[in-house]
């Protein structure tokens, strides 16, 4: 056993680390949020560039076909730095699925430009209010056109393809779900950018009007896919809520060391102290739930869904509690538009929601303990 | 990153298996099974008898205290290996509990400071289970600020003449040895003044008394000392060195970290899935029910995952942090939060704590009245938050008043 990154990939964080921080410093995440541009281009090429998009893409499809413990590493400090790009969408989620249903040709045909992101992806799921659940998919397939409305699909209105999960069946089961590759600069398509509460990340709602779909997978399989996706995608997302919230934290942390109250370092209050203590503490077990993800992910094991799941509620805790509690010790200022608290409180709490909400997944994770005990 | 065992560790692991299904007191699984946080009550034995009958065997076999080195009774075993036995020895690992401050805390200070001709005479006894430790910090006035303890020593010729009280100390009632920290010089600010010994319990002037506590148990004593004389030999470090001594002691806790400790997760999820709610269906159906288990589900698993990396770390040759405190003040909340909760769902049934008439009423409320010491013994909660404050973090330390003040200039009362 041995439960902790390689130097090698320690190596590609700190990398990654250093090149954030001098690409995607709080003032370019600003430029995002404040609306001056619907995502940093220049960080997105740059991204590229360094071979950190295709992390886990293979050679054959254009990538650097190193793996996911590689790219847990890359989403870690893509959190971290808040990075005012697609990466999540066209990585986690696209790509992922390209992946894992694509045939040959759909791989050649689209990871090469994922992985050097002249083409953006995202996954076209919810639509309106509520959790993943098949009997909300309204969006339908007859003859490789689809029509329907998505709303909220994330970077929706600068992605350059959707996986679309749509109705292909009527039965009213399960099997009515496939998963479709659909062109969204094609026919068809209407897009509407909305208002959401982290705005350093896009959001969209698209319409569908009898656009030409490519399906992804066999018919009739996309649910179960679309889980398989999801659980991956939960994996690389509670890294970069990991990442987020450790900065939280190193902020609080300085703050306090700074900040003079009373004559003292607010640091030196036992009530500022333990809020600390306490925010160490949920990332910490968030991180090493994370750990566990990563390995199930990486090695494709059985304890996949459980990890997942497990990592991803643990993460998304942590990082809604770091960033929360980093503005209560940053006092009046941490209320300010001008201090970063706020860029972290708004994307820890978009982050808990993007992939189904806490209590999805808590109900998920139940489930999936329940049966594995049945099966035991 | 990778959890499978190397062939290395796969055959220690097979090793490990034989040894347990060949040698664990068997007849005892079903009652070890049940056995609940807080206290193990076996039916017809007492648990030091039955542990140390398991604790000879282990020995006999090479599986006793795993860590230490070979000539001391140990295994030299690696912290991965440790860890493997601590899954193959499974519930027979209850059994060690009277054995767990001999192995982890006094026996590694002893090792780390007494003459060779004592640890040979000493160590391999503990690690048989022959004999059992103690530890004799806590002082009525000195539980979290141990440095404030006031038992005496004093030279007298070869010897050292021993006066004061300690508290709360485990097992006291049934150990053989102890290790003993006391203050020879009360002129000198107060981390400098301090000495540790270990002693023979049963030296004259020695004398136990057990405390009852909240769980109606006594696992816990009051320790007085009247003249007892202790042998220059059995000093455990210098004179005037005995805090850095205790830190050993207490960083020595830390290295024997497993993935052993306690939550009440496995209990309370079984419970959810058995106990029927108002509507006629297992408790766990319920989506309030599920968002609590689901987060207590990952705080085990968060508290297992921060185990193995810590092992990881010190299988690099790391020493362990203080970053390990977490575990201590996750699962002390955690127990008491699902004792109560537990008790929640069996209604009004739950202010029931008689394990004779039904399944379901005792274990929680046993768990109940258990976990406020898990929250206190072996540093508070708020301790380890400033710890992890302190030390992790880099924040400040407390304001301290009395740090560089000699000892005897301390005041002593409040209002007067
Ligand atoms: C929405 C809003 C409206 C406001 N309106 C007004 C107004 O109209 N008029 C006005 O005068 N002020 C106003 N304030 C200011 C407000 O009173 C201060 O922000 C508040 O008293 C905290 O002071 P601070 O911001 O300097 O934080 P600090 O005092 O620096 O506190 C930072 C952190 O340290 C902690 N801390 C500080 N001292 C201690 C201690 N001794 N023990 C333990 N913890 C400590 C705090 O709890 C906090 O978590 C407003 C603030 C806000 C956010
Ligand atoms: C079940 C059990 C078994 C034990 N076994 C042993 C044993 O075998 N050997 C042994 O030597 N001792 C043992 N102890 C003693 C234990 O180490 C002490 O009880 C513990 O360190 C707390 O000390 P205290 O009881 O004097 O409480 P105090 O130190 O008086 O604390 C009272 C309260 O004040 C808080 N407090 C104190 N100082 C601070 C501070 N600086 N900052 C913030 N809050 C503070 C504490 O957190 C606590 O809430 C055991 C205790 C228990 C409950």
């Amino acid at each position: 056993m041995n439960f902790e990154f390689s130097d090698d990939q320690k190596q590609l964080r700190d990398e990654a680390r250093r090149y954030l921080a001098e690409h995607s410093s709080p003032k370019a995440v600003r430029n995002v949020l404040e609306g001056r541009a619907p995502y940093d281009k220049e960080l997105w090429k740059g991204l590229a560039g360094m071979g950190f998009l295709g992390v886990a893409i293979p050679e054959e499809y254009g990538g650097a076909g190193a793996g996911h413990l590689e790219l847990c590493v890359i989403a870690e400090e893509m959190g971290r730095a808040l990075a005012p790009v697609p990466f999540s969408s066209s990585i986690y989620l696209a790509a992922e699925a390209i992946m894992l249903a694509g045939t040959a040709d759909q791989k050649q045909k689209y990871l090469p430009g994922l992985a050097q992101g002249t083409t953006i992806g995202t996954l076209a799921l919810f639509e309106g209010a509520g959790n993943p659940s098949q009997q909300k998919i309204a969006t339908s397939v007859a003859q490789n056109k689809i029509s329907g409305t998505k709303k909220p699909v994330p970077d929706g209105a600068i992605a350059d393809i959707a996986i679309v999960v749509a109705r292909s069946g009527s039965s009213g089961r399960e099997t009515d779900i496939s998963l479709y590759i659909v062109d969204l600069k094609g026919i068809g398509i209407a897009r509407k950018d909305l208002q959401a509460v982290d705005p350093s990340r896009n959001q969209a709602e698209i319409t569908f009007k009898d656009a030409p779909a490519e399906p992804l997978g066999k018919a009739g399989e996309g649910w179960d896919l679309l889980m398989q996706v999801l659980d991956r995608a939960a994996v690389l997302t509670a890294f970069e809520q990991v990442g987020g919230a450790d900065r939280a934290l190193e902020m609080g942390r300085d703050y306090a060391l700074d900040r003079i109250a009373f004559g003292r370092p607010i640091g030196s209050f036992q009530a500022v102290k333990h809020v600390l203590a306490d925010m160490y503490v949920s990332a910490t077990l968030a991180r090493s739930n994370c750990y566990y993800g990563a390995w199930a992910l990486s090695t494709n094991a059985g304890e996949l869904p459980e990890a997942a799941a497990t990592a991803r509620i643990s993460a998304t805790q942590a990082f809604q509690h770091c960033s929360k509690q980093n503005i209560q010790v940053h006092g009046g200022m941490g209320f300010t538009w001008e201090f970063d608290c706020h860029l972290y409180y708004r994307r820890s709490n978009a982050l808990a929601l993007g992939l189904g909400s806490q209590s999805y997944w808590e109900d998920a994770l139940i489930d999936r303990m329940r049966r594995k005990n049945a099966a035991a | 990153m990778n959890f499978d065992d190397t062939p290395q560790e796969a055959a220690f692991r097979a090793e490990a298996r034989k040894f347990v299904e060949e040698n664990a007191p068997k007849e005892l699984e079903a009652e070890l099974s049940k056995a609940s946080l807080g206290r193990i009550k076996l039916k017809d034995r007492n648990i030091v008898d039955v542990g140390k009958a398991w604790q000879k065997k282990k020995a006999e076999g090479g599986w006793a205290c795993l860590s230490w080195p070979k000539e001391y009774g140990g295994r030299g075993a690696t912290p991965i290996e440790r860890v493997i036995w601590q899954e193959e020895e499974g519930i027979y690992g209850k059994l060690t509990s009277p054995f767990q401050i001999g192995e982890g805390m006094c026996g590694p200070t002893v090792m780390a400071y007494a003459s060779e001709e004592h640890k040979c005479k000493y160590l391999p006894k503990l690690a048989s289970g022959e004999n059992i430790w103690c530890q004799l910090f806590s002082e009525p006035s000195a539980g979290s600020d141990v440095a404030g303890l006031r038992t005496r020593a004093e030279r007298d010729g070869s010897d050292w003449i021993v006066n004061g009280q300690k508290i709360w100390t485990s097992g006291a009632h049934y150990s053989d040895y102890g290790i003993l920290i006391t203050r020879t010089d009360p002129t000198v600010p107060k981390h400098k003044g301090l000495t540790m010994f270990f002693l023979d319990m049963k030296s004259k002037g020695v004398e136990v008394k057990p405390i009852k506590q909240v769980s109606g148990a006594s696992d816990f004593n009051e320790v007085f000392f009247t003249d007892v004389r202790i042998p220059d030999s059995q000093r455990l470090g210098a004179v005037g060195d005995g805090w850095n001594v205790s830190l050993t002691t207490l960083m020595n806790e830390r290295m024997s970290i497993g993935s052993r400790i306690a939550t009440g997760f496995p209990e309370i999820f079984a419970f959810c899935q058995n106990v029927i709610n108002e509507d006629g269906v297992p408790a766990v159906e319920d989506r309030a029910v599920r968002a609590k288990l689901a987060d207590w589900a990952c705080k085990a698993s968060g508290l297992k995952y921060t185990s193995y990396r810590s092992i990881s770390a010190l299988s690099r040759g790391e020493r362990p942090g203080p970053e390990n405190s977490i575990g201590k003040l996750v699962a002390g909340v955690m127990v008491q939060d699902i004792a109560a909760y537990a008790m929640d769902l069996e209604g009004a049934a739950g202010v029931l704590n008689d394990a004779e008439t039904a399944e379901t009423y005792g274990p929680f409320q046993a768990m109940l009245l258990g976990a406020p010491g898990m929250r206190i013994a072996g540093g508070t909660d708020e301790i380890l938050r400033n710890i992890i404050a302190e030390r992790v973090l880099g924040l400040p330390g407390d304001i301290r008043v009395d740090k560089s003040v000699p000892f005897n200039q301390i005041p002593t009362k409040g209002r007067t």
